[in-house]
């Protein structure tokens, strides 16, 4: 009884926490910019790759023991990068469309989940040559005068041109060097991310046992949650990010560059979904799908806590993590074994399928007492 | 106001034809490397196509998606051998030339791909699916159309259709056979842990059936959706059934078995009190979990990279050549290989491809050297295969700790489930048919 008590305290804990660390880049992204990123869940997948590639790195050399932390400020790195080059390229253009980001972020997540499947030397040597022939290009060109009208002209010539050049180049290259230019990166295949062997098994506690991986995640998402916390409330950027959260209008008027803000907060969100994949490659697979497996329970997370507030999420994510938990295993059928129905109840519900059956009909209730979340934004600017 | 428009707009232009030559490369890419490689193969095959001297197959399996992990390797295996085929000659002096659609994980869609192949392509024979799903998604296009389906992985049975060939193992030559060895070396007590969809669900029925007759328990059953990665609850209610130790039964498939065996490993249930058997685990997911998850634990095939034989060792060798010797093959890409083999035998002794009944009858009894041992074609349509238990060894191959003796008859009908006893299946017969009874 016990251990089934204490069992269940902690799995809740540890399935919320990993809920909250991969929804809180999403809840800082889609709390100040309104920007439904569907694409989170490839950055921690991009996340999870990168902590593969370091692991690989890493394997047989005395560092190995410590790898997972370079993973975790390279999978940071590398996805803030790719973040911004999103934001840049993509995310800027749609800002006040959300419908647009919603469908621009689908098919940029599933550009990257076929990339990762398909990435070779051969198709980066064709991505290369096509970026540098158009773009080059285009950098040229705009220094005309009458790039306006001829833009046209510009991107019929150009672009087959560039897109025939890249692939033949590609073609070449794989004729020339064979398999060791065309074998794909990674393949369709799930790739294996071996936790360091301090992280392997667990602590014995009271007759049951706490899993390594997982105390290290519950760590890992107190650190990123305090951590978020001071630069938003302690630093000049934080102070801007909050106050572009509040009021944009207002902050651009004051001052504030609101385009460099964006910017740097998708950045940061998308960081964070990158220590999100290092952490979720402990426990799950890591493959061109992992990011599907989050992303539907972040958006619950982030929804359910109220857009705009950390602490809802932090809340939002304990409470279903553990309501999954209880509910899927034996823990509340044992609880409510005296009343003999309601532990009929839960009997049917335990299995984890049930359990998210169950889950998202009380999450549907609740938002129908409670439409803005646990925390709603308040004040006039909330239709804005 | 003209400005950021057209920026915008070029924005938008830009991303999206650089997406697109993503994509382009992305779908030309998996057959970049059989076309480069195999380039004698597509010269002599592009030669011939202008004297009409080729003969047309369907390849379909899902290459993107979720399935795309299983499937993708399992076309390379089909390749090899078309490749194979096609350097010894061909098929009836004819060249094989191989037509490959993209299941996109979707059923509906491997309905439609099936159709097309069968009525635009003209193909004579369609090699494919993974997934029972899939299968059954494409069952009544091959019915009606009276066209031919070669199917290669291991499935839950209870199925016999005029119009499939089954190359992969039926219940009775890899569920059956497992839990009457973990039954005889293992333990009474089983816990069975499946994702939830028709596959698991159907062996664990036949499991349940099985272990009560032969006087074995189930102590417990649970289902995780597909590709779900929360495990945590199932392998507490593991440690609740089972406190003392006991055999876990696993057909996890895809993504959850990795969550599966981390958490299994996390939770302190070692394989030396909890051994688990896999039906979906093989040489690919062994390197996809990580080996030292695995270590220990037990998986039921007809065939392990491991069996020691000269077919074996030709298969393993002329696979690394073409694909790299990093990669590594399993029981359904053997089972894949052989089916083209026994397609190209049924059609030689036939002497024709259009005409299936013929091809069909031709089928019966034609055996083949695999790299499993000899296998022989029943008129059930199935295969009669070798059974082997596998244990994970520190290499990520496995240590072959079963193998049965002689290769075992297959039975589609399950003869432990209620509903199908009595039943079985006889295609050479036009008086038996598909579901006749036995007694």
């Amino acid at each position: 009884m016990l251990s089934g008590l204490v069992d269940g305290i902690f799995s809740g804990i540890s399935l919320g926490s990993v809920l909250l660390l991969a929804a809180l880049g999403l809840a800082i992204v889609f709390g100040l910019m309104g920007v439904i990123n569907m694409a989170h869940g490839e950055l921690i997948m991009l996340g999870a790759y990168t902590t593969f590639l370091v692991q690989n790195a890493l394997k047989n050399t005395p560092l190995f023991g410590i790898y997972i932390f370079v993973a975790l400020i390279a999978a940071f790195i590398v996805t803030a990068i790719f973040g911004l080059i999103l934001e840049r390229g993509v995310i800027r253009h749609l800002y006040g469309r959300p419908l647009e980001t919603l469908l621009a972020t689908w098919g940029v997540s599933l550009i990257l989940q076929q990339f990762v499947r398909s990435v070779s030397w051969q198709l980066v040597a064709i991505v290369a040559v096509f970026c540098v022939l158009f773009f080059g290009a285009m950098t040229i060109v705009a220094r005309r005068t009458d790039f306006e009208r001829i833009r046209g002209w510009f991107l019929a010539v150009m672009l087959p041109l560039s897109a025939v050049s890249a692939i033949a180049v590609g073609n070449v290259l794989g004729a020339t060097y064979k398999l060791a230019f065309t074998k794909e990166w990674f393949g369709a295949r799930n790739v294996d991310v071996t936790a360091p062997r301090w992280l392997r098994g667990g602590l014995p506690v009271a007759g049951t046992q706490f899993s390594y991986a997982r105390i290290f995640i519950i760590v890992l998402t107190i650190a990123c949650v305090v951590g978020v916390y001071w630069f938003l409330n302690n630093t000049p950027w934080g102070l801007r990010i909050r106050s572009v959260t509040q009021n944009r209008t207002m902050s651009a008027c004051l001052g504030i560059p609101t385009k460099k803000v964006d910017a740097l907060t998708f950045a940061l969100g998308s960081g964070l979904a990158g220590l999100a994949g290092c952490a979720v490659s402990l426990l799950g697979s890591v493959g061109p799908n992992t990011g599907q497996n989050y992303i539907v329970d972040t958006f619950m997370v982030v929804v359910v806590g109220g857009v705009g507030k950390l602490a809802g999420s932090i809340l939002a994510a304990l409470a279903i993590g553990t309501a999954n938990y209880l509910i899927g295993s034996n823990t509340l059928v044992d609880l409510t074994a005296p009343i003999q129905p309601l532990s009929d109840v839960f009997a049917f519900f335990s299995t984890i399928s049930m359990a998210k059956v169950l889950v998202f009909a009380l999450i549907i209730a609740f938002l129908q007492f409670r439409p803005g979340g646990l925390f709603p934004q308040k004040g006039r600017t909330v239709d804005a | 106001m003209t400005k950021p428009f057209g920026r915008r707009e070029f924005m938008i232009l830009g991303s999206t034809a650089a997406g697109s030559i993503l994509l382009k490369a992305c779908g030309s890419n998996p057959s970049t490397p059989t076309g480069t490689s195999a380039s004698p193969v597509a010269s002599t095959a592009a030669s011939t196509t202008a004297a009409g001297n080729t003969v047309k197959v369907g390849i379909l399996h899902s290459l993107s998606g979720t399935m795309a992990i299983s499937e993708k390797s399992v076309v390379d295996a089909e390749n090899l051998a078309i490749e194979e085929i096609n350097k010894a000659g061909g098929v009836l002096g004819k060249q094989i030339e191989a037509v490959i659609e993209d299941g996109n994980s979707d059923w509906p869609t491997f309905a439609e791909k099936s159709k097309k192949l069968i009525d635009q392509d003209k193909v004579a024979t369609v090699f494919g699916c993974w997934t029972s799903a899939s299968r059954k998604a494409v069952l009544p296009v091959f019915e009606s159309k009276k066209s031919l389906l070669w199917y290669p992985v291991q499935y839950e049975g209870q199925e016999c259709s005029n119009n499939v060939f089954y190359t992969g193992a039926a219940p009775n030559q890899q569920i059956e056979p497992s839990v009457d060895w973990l039954l005889e070396n293992k333990g009474k007590e089983f816990f069975l842990v499946g994702s939830d969809y028709v596959f698991p669900r159907t062996a664990n029925t036949i499991i349940k059936a099985q272990l009560d007759a032969k006087g074995g328990k189930t102590v417990g059953e649970d289902y995780v959706p597909l590709g779900s990665t929360e495990v945590k609850s199932v392998i507490q209610k593991i440690r609740q059934a089972l406190p003392n130790g006991g055999v876990i039964y696993n057909s996890l498939n895809g993504d959850s078995n990795v969550a599966f065996f981390k958490e299994l490993q996390a939770s302190g249930l070692e394989p030396d009190k909890y051994p688990s058997m896999s039906v979906s685990i093989a040489e690919e997911e062994v390197k996809a979990i990580g080996v030292d998850y695995l270590k220990g634990h037990y998986a039921a095939w007809n065939y392990f990279q491991t069996v020691n034989s000269p077919a074996s060792t030709k298969f393993v060798e002329a696979f690394k050549a073409k694909y790299g010797s990093d990669r590594v093959v399993n029981d359904p890409m053997e089972a894949a290989y052989i089916m083209v083999y026994l397609w190209k035998q049924s059609v030689e002794k036939a002497g024709t491809f259009e005409d299936l009944d013929k091809v069909k009858a031709a089928a019966y009894g034609q055996t083949f050297d695999a790299p499993e041992g000899r296998v022989t074609m029943n008129p059930n349509h199935h295969l009669s295969k070798f059974v082997r238990i596998g244990e994970v060894g520190e290499d990520s191959l496995f240590k072959i700790v079963y193998e049965s003796t002689e290769a075992v008859q297959p039975v589609p009908w399950n003869q432990y489930v209620a509903d199908t006893k009595g039943l079985g299946c006889d295609w050479s017969d036009p008086a038996k048919g598909g579901k006749y009874k036995t007694t």
